[in-house]
C-alpha cells in the first residue's frame, strides 16, 4: 500500500445561522493514499463541497469545525494560522472549482493569474521561469501557449476549465480536489475534460479527490469512493466493490436511478422525498424517512449511525445495511 | 403505420448578424439548416446534440415562438384528422393551436414568475384561453396539482416559487403545461437543472402522464442516457442539421454517423468495470464535409426507419 497523503478523522463542521446550527459535516473520516483517486458522491446539500472547503480551510466565516483533524503528510491543518495556511494552499492542496466560468478574474489575463499563484509560492523564480512553467502546464492540459495572453471572456467553457486545471497544478500540489469540474459543461466537452484529468493524474501521480453528484463519472474516475448523505459518509470502499456489491440502501438507490447508454434498458428507481433538514438533530438513521423498505429498528430510530465493516476495506452505515 | 402528429420538412432558421460601420457587413448564422422529422401520435422524439447545435431554435420555431426562415411545419387536426400548416394561422385558429402545443423550459428557477402564487401561475393559461367557469378552473388547478404529485394541493396553492425546491418547481411547470391538455409538449432539458435523485421521479412522472393523457414529447437534451429513457426515437443534431435519426435502441446499438458515435462514446457509464471506447472526431473536417454537400439530398433510409445524412463521411469513419 502506498503512503498516506491525507488523513481526515472524525471531522465535524457546522454553519452557525440565525435559525440554528446546520451540521453540514458529521463524523467524516477517510484516508487518501499517494497516487489514488478518491470519489465523493451524493446529492446537493449532502456536504460534499463543505468537506472540500474544510480540507483547504476555506470554509465560510460562519462555519466552525467543532472537532476532528485533517492531516496532510502528518501535518495538522485544523487550527493553523492564516499565514501558515497560505503556504499549504495550492502548494499542499489545490482545488479545481465547480464553475470554471466564475473562477477567473475577468479583467486580468489568464497567464498573469496563474503567475500570481506561482509567485506566491516560489518567490525566487524569474518571470521567464514562470512563463516556461505555464507553457509546460498548458501543454499538459491541451491548451495553446498563446492562451496565456487572453482574457477569460475570450475562452470557451471547456478552455476555461482546462486553464483552471492548469492553475490547480501550478505549484506541484500533493493533493488536488476536483469539485464537480464538469457539471456546467456539455457532454462532449465533459468527456474531454475527464480524459484530461485522468491523463494528468497518471502522468504526475497526483492524489485526487473527485467530487460529483454523477455516479457514472465517479465510476470512471476513481478507485476508492465514499457516498455521502445528510453530512455523513454512509458507505465507503473500493469503487469496484461498491458498484458490484452495494450495501447501503441509499447507495443501491443511487445506482439504480442512473440511466445508462449501454446494456439492457432498465426500469429506473426514483428516490422520493427530500433530504432531512440539517438544523435539527437527527435521532437514529438520517435516511429512514426516505428508505424504501426500512426495518423496524430503522423506522423507530433505534440504531445510532456508525460505519461497520461489510467487506475488505468496505464499510457501510450499520442501519440501512439490512433495509431495502 | 401510425398517423403523424407533427411533420417538419426542411425547416430553416437563419439569424442575421450585422457589424461594421452602419452595420454594413451582414453575416448569416444558419442555426437550423434543413431539418426534417415526423412524430407519430403518442410517440416521443429525442433531439440530442451539443450546446449551440440548434436544438432549442428548432423547438422555438415549432412552437411559433420565433418565426422560421423557410420550411414547412404541419400539425394534425384531431377533429378532422387532417394535417394543417402552421404558417398562416390567425385569431381563433392560432389560439387553438397554442392550446394544443405547450413548452416546458429548462430552468425552473427562472421560468416561474416570482411574484405570483402557484395558483396564479397554473391558472393563467386557463384564464387566457377562457376555459370553463371560474369555479371549474379552481377545481382543475387542484386536480392537476394532484396529478403531478404536489399533495395536498391546498398546501401549495398559496405559496410562491421561492418557497419550493427545484423538483417541486419543475412539477409546477409541468402542471402549468398539462392543464391545457395539450397533445404535443416541447421539453427543453427539463431535468438538467435537477438533482440526480429527483431527476428520475420527474422523468417517470412525464412518462406516466404521456401514457395517461396521450401526449407526445419533443424531448431536447444533450444526454443520450436521458433520451434513451424518455423517447421512442432519437434525432442527433450537429451544426443545425439532423445527421442521424432512428429508433432509440437501434441508434445506440448501430450508430452510423461519426458524430453519433462520438456522442455515444462521450457518455460516462455507471459501471467501473466498463471501459468506454474512445472515439475522436475532427469537427472542422466534419464541418467542411457537410458544407460541401450542397445538393441537399437529405437523408437516406438504411432500413427499419433508420435515417442517416447522405453527406460523404467515409473519410472520417
Amino acid at each position: 500500500m502506498s503512503k498516506e497523503v491525507l488523513k481526515v478523522e472524525n471531522l465535524n463542521m457546522h454553519y452557525e445561522t440565525l435559525s440554528g446550527n446546520v451540521s453540514a459535516v458529521k463524523n467524516v473520516s477517510f484516508t487518501l493514499h499517494e497516487g489514488e483517486s478518491f470519489g465523493l458522491v451524493g446529492e446537493s446539500g449532502c456536504g460534499k463541497t463543505s468537506v472540500a472547503m474544510a480540507l483547504l480551510q476555506l470554509q465560510a466565516d460562519n462555519a466552525k469545525i467543532s472537532s476532528g483533524s485533517i492531516k496532510l503528510d502528518d501535518k495538522e491543518l485544523v487550527g493553523l494560522s492564516e499565514y501558515e495556511l497560505r503556504k499549504v494552499r495550492w502548494d499542499g492542496i489545490s482545488i479545481v472549482f465547480q464553475g470554471a466560468m466564475n473562477a477567473w478574474n475577468p479583467v486580468i489575463k489568464i497567464g498573469e493569474q496563474i503567475r500570481e499563484a506561482i509567485r506566491e509560492h516560489y518567490p525566487s523564480n524569474t518571470k521567464q521561469q514562470n512563463i516556461d512553467k505555464i507553457k509546460e502546464l498548458f501543454e499538459i492540459v491541451g491548451l495553446n501557449a498563446e492562451i496565456m495572453n487572453r482574457y477569460p471572456h475570450e475562452l470557451s467553457g471547456g478552455m476555461k476549465q482546462r486553464a483552471v486545471i492548469a492553475l490547480a497544478l501550478s505549484c506541484n500540489p500533493k493533493v488536488v480536489i476536483a469539485d464537480e469540474p464538469t457539471t456546467a459543461l456539455d457532454v462532449v466537452i465533459q468527456d474531454q475534460i475527464l480524459k484530461e484529468i485522468k491523463k494528468v493524474q497518471e502522468l504526475l501521480g497526483l492524489s485526487l479527490i473527485y467530487i460529483s453528484h454523477d455516479i457514472a463519472v465517479i465510476a470512471e474516475m476513481t478507485s476508492q469512493m465514499a457516498v455521502m448523505y445528510a453530512g455523513s459518509i454512509v458507505e465507503i470502499g473500493p469503487t469496484n466493490e461498491i458498484f458490484s456489491n452495494p450495501k447501503h440502501a441509499y447507495t443501491k438507490l443511487l445506482l439504480e436511478s442512473t440511466p445508462s447508454v449501454v446494456g439492457e434498458k432498465k426500469k429506473l428507481r426514483s428516490l422520493d422525498g427530500e433530504p432531512p433538514s440539517l438544523i435539527d438533530e437527527i435521532k437514529g438513521c438520517s435516511f429512514s424517512p426516505r428508505c424504501p423498505d426500512p426495518t423496524d429498528a430503522c423506522k423507530n430510530g433505534l440504531k445510532e449511525m456508525g460505519l461497520i465493516k461489510v467487506g475488505e476495506g468496505h464499510y457501510a452505515d450499520n442501519c440501512c445495511v439490512e433495509c431495502g | 403505420m401510425k398517423q403523424n402528429l407533427v411533420e417538419v420538412k426542411n425547416l430553416e432558421k437563419y439569424f442575421e448578424i450585422s457589424g461594421g460601420l452602419f452595420k454594413r457587413n451582414k453575416n448569416i448564422v444558419k442555426a437550423v439548416d434543413g431539418v426534417s422529422f415526423n412524430i407519430p401520435v403518442g410517440e416521443s422524439l429525442g433531439l440530442v446534440g451539443q450546446s449551440g447545435c440548434g436544438k432549442t431554435t428548432t423547438a422555438r420555431a415549432l412552437c411559433l415562438l420565433d418565426p422560421k426562415t423557410k420550411g414547412e411545419i404541419q400539425f394534425l387536426n384531431r377533429e378532422t384528422d387532417e394535417m394543417f400548416s402552421i404558417d398562416n394561422l390567425d385569431g381563433d385558429e392560432l389560439k387553438k393551436f397554442r392550446r394544443n402545443i405547450q413548452m416546458i423550459f429548462q430552468d425552473p428557477y427562472e421560468s416561474l414568475n416570482p411574484r405570483w402564487t402557484i395558483k396564479d401561475i397554473i391558472l393563467e393559461p386557463l384564464n387566457i384561453h377562457n376555459i370553463g367557469s371560474l369555479s371549474d378552473r379552481d377545481d382543475a388547478v387542484v386536480e392537476i396539482l394532484k396529478t403531478v404529485g404536489l399533495t395536498p394541493p391546498e398546501n401549495y396553492l398559496p405559496r410562491y416559487p421561492h418557497e419550493l425546491s427545484g423538483g417541486q418547481r419543475q412539477r409546477v411547470s409541468i402542471a402549468r403545461t398539462l392543464i391545457m391538455k395539450p397533445k404535443f409538449v416541447v421539453c427543453d432539458e427539463p431535468t438538467s437543472m435537477l438533482d440526480v435523485s429527483i431527476r428520475i421521479s420527474i422523468m417517470d412522472l412525464m412518462l406516466n402522464l404521456a401514457k395517461d393523457l396521450e401526449v407526445s414529447y419533443l424531448y431536447i437534451t444533450h444526454d443520450l442516457a436521458v433520451a434513451r429513457y424518455m423517447c421512442n426515437r432519437i434525432a442527433v443534431m450537429f451544426n443545425g442539421k439532423i445527421v442521424e435519426i432512428a429508433e432509440t435502441e437501434e441508434l445506440l446499438k448501430n450508430p452510423i454517423h461519426p458524430y453519433t458515435k462520438r456522442l455515444i462514446s462521450s457518455i460516462p457509464v455507471p459501471d467501473p468495470s466498463y471501459v468506454r471506447e474512445s472515439y475522436e472526431l475532427n469537427y472542422d473536417e466534419l464541418d467542411s464535409i457537410i458544407a460541401k454537400d450542397t445538393d441537399k439530398k437529405g437523408m437516406v433510409d438504411i432500413g427499419d426507419q433508420h435515417y442517416v445524412a447522405t453527406h460523404d463521411v467515409k473519410g472520417l469513419l
